[in-house]
């Protein structure tokens, strides 16, 4: 299954300058680990110690995926899948 | 090399005003302008999810709004606002932790403060912020950028 991920502009390094990838997986942690084959050195921006990392907000089309699982949010065909970094202080 | 943001004022005052609407918790926004130009066109103020005197989170569905907006506008994010609602316009070390977070990710912001603490003044300061090291800039507050020698290759809007 093939979805759609959107790379923010320092991440391009990994893809080659493109702003979206495809990537096959029917959970984020499975597209991630196939960004990762593709793009190496992806995963290490987004997952830290089995989770994803505490200020990284990753959307599966218009949802924060924290709410729908983490990395064991299911993805689907045609999925939109966005990277953003969280915007946070104090 | 003197670093400096140039702001226009209509857009620190609505900066001010988003600060003292949402005191005393902090307040916090974007400013927005033509990606590569490093000029600030646009003030969106952002929902403070936190809702704290103390800490400051963009709402997720909002971020996620904004930034497919203005990426799909060729525009980029040119600074991160947020105020400090009792204490001195400076970030504190959770600012600068999570703008280091940020810069894996996105082009490094200019990061912009105001203190609220003062019910009749406000403090406007910016900052670079790379590798845990905070730089202090000048902020050059200007009626329009047409008129602030932005260089003949520049086309403000206004």
């Amino acid at each position: 299954m093939a979805v759609t991920v959107s790379i923010p502009t320092i991440l391009r390094t990994h893809t080659g300058g493109e702003k979206t990838v495809s990537a096959d997986g029917a959970t984020l942690a499975e597209v991630i680990d196939n960004l990762e084959a593709n793009h190496g050195g992806l995963k290490s921006r987004l997952v830290k110690e089995g989770s994803l990392h505490r200020f990284v907000n990753v959307y599966v089309n218009d949802e924060d995926v924290r709410f729908a699982g983490g990395l064991d949010a299911k993805v689907a065909d045609g999925d939109n899948v966005t990277i953003l970094p969280a915007v946070a202080g104090g | 090399m003197d670093l400096v943001l140039q702001l226009r004022q209509d857009l620190v005052d609505q900066m001010v005003a988003h600060a003292r609407r949402d005191h005393p918790d902090e307040a916090c926004g974007l400013l927005v302008g033509p990606a590569g130009a490093d000029r600030p066109e646009r003030f969106i103020p952002m929902l403070n999810a936190a809702r704290s005197p103390t800490f400051y989170q963009f709402d997720e569905g909002e971020w996620l709004r904004v930034y497919q907006e203005t990426d799909a506008a060729d525009e980029e994010i040119v600074a991160v606002f947020h105020s400090h609602t009792a204490t001195e316009a400076y970030p504190s070390r959770t600012d600068v932790g999570i703008a280091d977070n940020y810069a894996m990710f996105l082009p490094s912001p200019h990061y912009v403060l105001v203190s609220t603490r003062e019910p009749d003044t406000h403090e406007l300061r910016s900052y670079r912020i790379a590798d845990g090291a905070v730089t202090e800039e000048r902020v050059d507050v200007v009626e329009s950028y047409r008129f602030a020698g932005t260089g003949p290759d520049d086309r403000p809007d206004r």
